[in-house]
């Protein structure tokens, strides 16, 4: 009976130790966490990880943070791509290839999961924590203790899902997850558990994320700088978040009646008693909808922002730019029912929603307008993040037609669940939500860690995403075109192999892409030295954010910056190269208060990860514990009224000083 | 652009007025989850659908005196914010406990028309009707709770904090949860209780 109550359904017989591909991925997995264990104590960093890391509520730290995150569950969902892909290349006709259906069907359900909420979310909110407080003028997001709870909850929340790679299985149901395959009837495993609480802690992170970053930017902004004068990436940081607080609350509580259909049998989505399930696809669809405006939107932003400062020239039409954000975040809530043209709505309903959906196309149009208008005339610099930017506009082009095409609800009667969406969809997210992150990492990242990254590398690793992209996808939309469907394990019909194969073809591009990638960052760390970016400016951009020392000091600003005007650093070197001078610098320096680091947020996310483990398993003891442990920690620090210190004017005053000494050298060379 | 600036540690300091902010979102959110729960409700119970019907078991008045305790709960924590303001703070914990008094009352009622809804035959897992009752309530009713145990927490709180600006932001926060769960209930009442009744 203790037993139980401490180990739920948790048994040895849920290790598939029968499976060669699962348990030597997971050896992998437990040896790479081994030599990470084993690296940090040899060279005794764990006080130091502890203190600069763990704890930290710095927002350059926990983007950071978020964006390694985010390249190591990368790395999980592309091998998953990897196997999906080399699987359907070989089980034409009558080889049934080498994965068994219940193991494939649980690796394209994690494929999706992973991407979406463990590597694009990530890769968001990591370059948001990197540059919208620096952007605004502003020292530190809004709540920095609750920025690194969210942090924690998305690290546990992935932790979770990888942890059923190895204990029990995952969710043998595509990435949504439909009932009534989801409900317990038909999947009696912990898969879907493992789902619903991966994905439940990491959005309630999300949710948090989203409210703070709102809260920054509406109330945080320096003097003068007006919502018209913020730079378009705040403005598309700020429509996305609103969208995060809109939608999350959604996909919360469908979860959360799917637990309560499968743990409590309760009819919300069973196919009896009452139940619709539906009801299920619309609401989950009324998340999933925004979610993808919440993913592209920041990527929009990254876009204005590297297009403006490469093609050295303000960019065109920024109110239109704010204006098609707006409109295209309100559009975004009243198009979901695309996803599902084939539920038998009438064709009223359907024409509504495809006609709303095909709107959206006209305020993306200026958009693209505007990007080419502002490298019209302009000094174009082809530096990676610009070459990104090019390569999005073609694809993610192509990515929108066909998208309209789909919107055209006879269409998508043809075309419904088949390899053509799927073509679709890669084709927007990798070639508009992928390569804007990517052109914001290169962009920014010698902001957050003070030097560059390598251009001959990365403009490699460029070359073999981009035509590894369309060597794998472009197949696609052909065999959806011609009826292949999704998620297929096997296929009779051989003269689809051709096809299948060159896409596996294309998928192994990207994988030299992604291996490109890594010996980027290995070449850019070694050659720091040479890569050190020592005015703080090294692409000669616009925004504040490149006003003060590569990395940004911990307060960011030694004084807060007072604008007038949009692009108020560019006009502010204008102004000071014309009067002869680098940057006349206030002297004068004060104390910065700041807050105080605090382990609370680390503790909670980890005890959320432990708990929904525990409930994932319905090992009560553990669930208890984990869960009082989380209040418990949340109300002891509530107690704590002393959250912030002082940093004194003498370190201010060195930092700022030896960051315009370094420059003057510089330039001196 | 760097100009002097003459007031320096403005967020840290004088943050008040954007946490408040921050919390108001937060009860948006809160209230798109609530609203996603009635959008399911009326769903599910939509004429045709199977199952027993609510309205045979459910009594008005019970509901009715339900809804008063919850209400004055409410009405005494205002009470209590009045004291705040003049600082006395040993009145403002009388209030409170009062307050807490009477949203436990309407926890309890709430909990014992459960049972006796379970025990005469309406239960969760009998059809989509009654999950999607119990969810909505059971979710209203845990809100409540969770208010509950913060309202102790702030009683405890207000002996401990000697920073007033923290107490009375906190405070805020209180009342803006417990008003929120007011006006939810009042929804509750009017969707689910009268219109099941008819």
């Amino acid at each position: 009976m203790l037993e139980h109550l401490f180990f739920g359904k948790l048994t040895l017989s849920a290790i598939p130790f029968q499976s060669g591909i699962i348990m030597g991925a997971g050896a992998f997995m437990v040896l790479v966490i081994l030599a990470t264990v084993v690296v940090i104590t040899l060279y005794g960093k764990w006080a130091y990880i502890w203190r600069e890391w763990l704890v930290s509520v710095d927002h350059k730290k926990i983007g950071l943070m978020y964006l390694i995150l985010s390249f190591v569950m990368l790395l999980r969902g592309f091998s998953d791509a990897i196997l999906m892909r080399s699987q359907q290349a070989l089980a034409a006709g009558s080889s049934l290839g080498y994965l068994p259906p219940e193991h494939y069907d649980q690796i394209f359900s994690a494929h999706g999961v992973i991407m979406i909420f463990f590597v694009a979310m990530p890769m968001m909110f990591g370059l948001l924590n990197l540059v919208v407080p620096l952007q605004i003028g502003a020292r530190d997001v809004a709540f920095p203790y609750l920025n690194s709870l969210s942090f924690w909850l998305t690290f546990s929340a992935a932790m979770l899902c990888m942890a059923s790679l190895v204990i029990g299985d995952f969710a043998q149901t595509g990435w949504l997850a439909y009932p009534p395959l989801s409900e317990m009837y038909y999947s009696p495993t912990v898969g879907v558990d493992y789902f619903i609480w991966s994905l439940q802690i990491s959005g309630v992170g999300t949710l948090l994320s989203g409210i703070n970053f709102i809260v920054t930017i509406i109330k945080m902004r320096c003097k003068g700088m007006t919502l018209m004068k913020m730079p378009i990436f705040v403005w598309s940081v700020l429509c996305s978040m609103i969208l995060i607080v809109l939608a999350f609350p959604v996909l919360t509580v469908t979860l959360a009646l799917l637990f309560l259909d499968r743990i409590f049998g309760m009819h919300f989505f069973t196919d009896f008693a009452g139940g619709n399930v539906m009801m299920y696809i619309n609401l989950i669809w009324a998340w999933g909808h925004p979610e993808v405006y919440i993913l592209i939107l920041p990527a929009f932003g990254v876009f204005s922002e590297v297009v403006a400062t490469f093609s050295q020239k303000t960019l065109f039409g920024y109110a239109t730019m704010v204006w098609a954000i707006i409109v295209i975040a309100f559009l975004s809530f009243i198009v979901w029912v695309h996803h599902f043209f084939t539920m038998g709505a009438s064709a009223n309903v359907n024409s509504f929603f495809g006609i709303a959906t095909m709107i959206i196309a006209v305020p993306t149009g200026v958009k693209i307008f505007n990007w080419l208008f502002t490298m019209y005339l302009g000094r174009i610099i082809l530096a990676t993040p610009m070459l990104w930017v090019i390569a999005f506009f073609t694809t993610f082009a192509i990515g929108g037609m066909t998208g309209v095409m789909m919107a055209v609800p006879p269409v998508d009667f043809q075309v419904h669940n088949s390899l053509f969406l799927v073509a679709h969809f890669h084709n927007v997210i990798i070639g508009g939500v992928l390569f804007g992150y990517f052109a914001g990492i290169v962009y920014w990242f010698p902001k957050a860690t003070g030097f560059k990254l390598d251009e001959r590398w990365g403009k490699w690793a460029f070359i073999f995403w981009v035509l590894g992209f369309y060597v794998a996808f472009m197949p696609l939309y052909v065999m959806g075109l011609n009826g292949f469907m999704r998620r297929v394990n096997h296929y009779t019909n051989v003269m689809f192999q051709p096809y299948l194969i060159v896409a596996a073809i294309g998928a192994s591009f990207i994988l030299i892409g992604i291996f490109l990638l890594i010996g980027q960052l290995i070449v850019s760390i070694k050659n720091r030295q040479q890569l050190r970016d020592c005015t703080g400016d090294p692409w000669n951009a616009r925004t504040l954010e490149w006003s003060v020392a590569s990395p940004a000091p911990v307060y960011n600003f030694a004084h807060l910056p007072v604008v007038d005007e949009r692009d108020a650093f560019w006009v502010h070197k204008e102004k000071t190269i014309g009067e002869g001078h680098v940057r006349p610098k206030n002297l004068h320096f004060q104390p910065i208060h700041m807050p105080k680091n605090t382990p609370a947020g680390f503790l909670i996310g980890i005890l959320a990860g432990i708990t929904g483990f525990a409930l994932v398993w319905q090992m009560w003891i553990p669930g208890v514990i984990g869960f009082f442990g989380m209040i418990v920690t949340a109300i002891a620090r509530t107690f704590d009224t002393d959250t912030n210190y002082y940093i004194d004017e003498k370190t201010v005053k060195e930092t700022e000083l030896a960051h315009l000494r370094e420059m003057i050298e510089c330039i001196g060379k | 652009m760097h100009r002097e600036m003459t007031e320096e540690h403005q967020h840290y300091l004088e943050s008040d007025e954007s946490d408040v902010f921050g919390f108001w979102l937060y009860i948006m959110s809160d209230c798109i989850l609530f609203s996603v729960l009635f959008a399911t409700f009326i769903v599910l119970n939509m004429p045709g659908t199977g199952g027993p019907d609510l309205k045979n078991y459910i009594d008005l008045k019970y509901v009715l005196i339900e809804t008063f305790f919850l209400l004055a709960s409410n009405f005494v924590f205002g009470l209590a914010v009045l004291n705040l303001n003049q600082d006395k703070i040993a009145k403002v914990q009388t209030w409170l406990v009062i307050s807490f008094l009477f949203g436990l009352c309407f926890v309890f009622l709430e909990l014992r028309e459960f049972i006796n809804l379970a025990s005469e035959g309406f239960r969760w897992d009998y059809s989509g009707k009654a999950s999607s009752f119990f969810t909505l309530v059971g979710t209203h009713g845990l809100h409540v709770s969770c208010g509950l145990f913060w309202v102790l927490i702030m009683i405890i709180q207000l002996s401990f904090i000697r920073e007033t600006h923290i107490v009375k932001r906190r405070m805020t926060y209180l009342g803006l949860f417990w008003n929120f769960l007011d006006i939810v209930w009042i929804f509750v009442f009017t969707v689910v209780y009268l219109v099941g009744a008819l």
